[in-house]
């Protein structure tokens, strides 16, 4: 009988769907219709093979990062499971390079082992302490660079980012999760169009998919909206302007929501100068990472906008 | 051939989600009762609900009904918002040229929950 494990227990799982083994062991797994249809029960595998039944109506990302259905999943094999953004591993790292990108984001380049396994636009949690730990998402992408790259956004009073800017080394050792999230690029349609909007730090996993998508050959357009409150807050101008000079596919529109209108901005925020130039967003795909209120009012716009729920991702924090 | 085979499936389902949502969520009438949701988490329930409607697999009791509009209740939902809703599923329906029999048929299962997601 294939074992399940979960929360460091270990189940017989027999015939029974993942959710009910769980549920007989009065261990609670959020779920509602129990027909594999409101998805209420998402879970991630962490090891082990998925049963394809189990992935059957996921969005292509979340089969891709290998996450399933509890009530649809009746293992075939060993499956080592969690919650989505539960983290499961926890490894080491070595900071190679330290950079400030403005006042307040610093970019970090990381050193993770061998092992370490990623899809471009996922998250890892950086683990101050046993207790302690904030998502960063990646700004590398793992077929280009040997390195994790990650932009951490000072948090006025944060314990975290205090610490990494404060008193991270070059040589340091830091401890990390595994990768997670779903907000990827998944390879298969070249020539659909492509909407990247972010604020603040989530210019990283903006940059990660656009990256990630030319080196796979996407050839339809890709648009990046990076926006800030003002002029200074925005990073690496120059960088993303020059990578949008190489690649005829690609624009780059840094937009500024205060103060004056600036020559080389847009002004406004992200999302609304994004939907102004892309009023109708019928068969394009949307990422939208970054502050969390601004992903949830992007998503409502770009999906009333004509995207379909199914082809927009989002990477709020 | 059942209902649901006869409408496409889960193809179908598929194709009526994101239809459905958007009038939902543009009509005035009941788009409030909507703010602050989860969008992944309520196209989802959108399509378990179309599921249904279309005579297609699903375990929801009336108890679960009820467990899930309570909310709504209180803050208001009543027969009027419940018909927006069904105005909705029908001009889904019509516009992805599903036969008019089909749409009565998937009206009615609808129709048939009316009691349970207003809590009376």
């Amino acid at each position: 009988m294939p074992k399940i494990v979960y929360g460091g227990r270990s189940f017989e799982s027999g015939t029974a769907s993942v959710l009910d083994t769980l549920t007989s062991h009065e261990i609670s797994i959020p779920s509602s219709c129990r027909s594999g249809l409101c998805q209420a029960c998402l879970m991630r595998a962490v090891k082990g093979r998925v049963p394809a039944r189990a992935q059957l109506g996921l969005k292509p990302t979340l089969v891709s990062t290998h996450h399933f259905l509890a009530c649809s999943c009746i293992p075939e094999e060993y499956m080592q499971i969690a919650l989505p953004d539960d983290a499961m591993h926890t490894l080491f790292a070595t900071v190679t390079r330290l950079e400030r990108l403005n006042r307040n984001v610093l970019g970090i380049w990381l050193r993770p082992p061998e092992s370490f396994d990623y899809v471009a636009g996922q998250f890892i949690r950086v683990y101050k302490d046993e207790t302690t730990s904030r998502p960063y998402s990646l700004a590398s992408v793992p077929s280009l660079d040997d390195e994790l790259e990650l932009h951490v956004r000072k948090v006025p009073g944060g314990q975290v980012s205090g610490w990494l800017f404060d008193e991270l080394r070059a040589g340091d050792t830091v401890k990390i999760s595994e990768a997670m999230g779903n907000c990827i690029y998944v390879p298969g349609q070249p020539e659909q169009s492509l909407l990247l909007i972010g604020t603040g730090s989530g210019l990283a996993p903006l940059i990660c998919i656009a990256r990630e998508a030319l080196s796979k050959g996407h050839s339809g357009p890709i648009g990046i909206y990076h926006g800030s409150r003002n002029r200074g807050e925005l990073y690496l101008v120059e960088q993303m302007r020059a990578m949008a000079k190489k690649h005829s596919n690609l624009i780059y529109v840094p937009c500024v929501s205060e103060g004056d209108a600036l020559p080389d901005c847009a002004s406004g925020m992200a999302p609304d100068v994004a939907l102004a130039e892309h009023p109708d967003l019928s068969h394009w795909k949307v990422f939208l990472c970054g502050n969390a209120d601004m992903v949830k009012s992007a998503k409502q716009k770009a999906f009333l906008a004509g995207a379909s729920m199914r082809d927009i991702h989002a990477d709020p924090f | 051939m059942g209902l649901y085979q006869e409408i496409g499936g889960e193809p179908a389902v598929n194709a009526a989600v994101d239809l459905f949502y958007r009038k939902v969520l543009k009509d005035d009438r009941i788009k409030r009762f909507f703010d602050g949701v989860d969008m992944d988490k309520q196209a989802a329930k959108q399509k378990a609900f179309l599921t249904m409607a279309f005579g297609g697999p699903h375990n929801y009791t009336g108890k679960d009904m009820r467990k899930a509009h309570e909310p709504l209740v209180k803050k208001g939902l009543n027969d009027s918002h419940f018909d927006a809703v069904m105005e909705h599923l029908g001009a889904t329906l019509t516009e992805l040229k599903v036969p008019a029999p089909l749409i009565a048929q998937a009206a009615a299962i609808a129709e048939s929950t009316r009691n349970d997601v207003l809590c009376r």
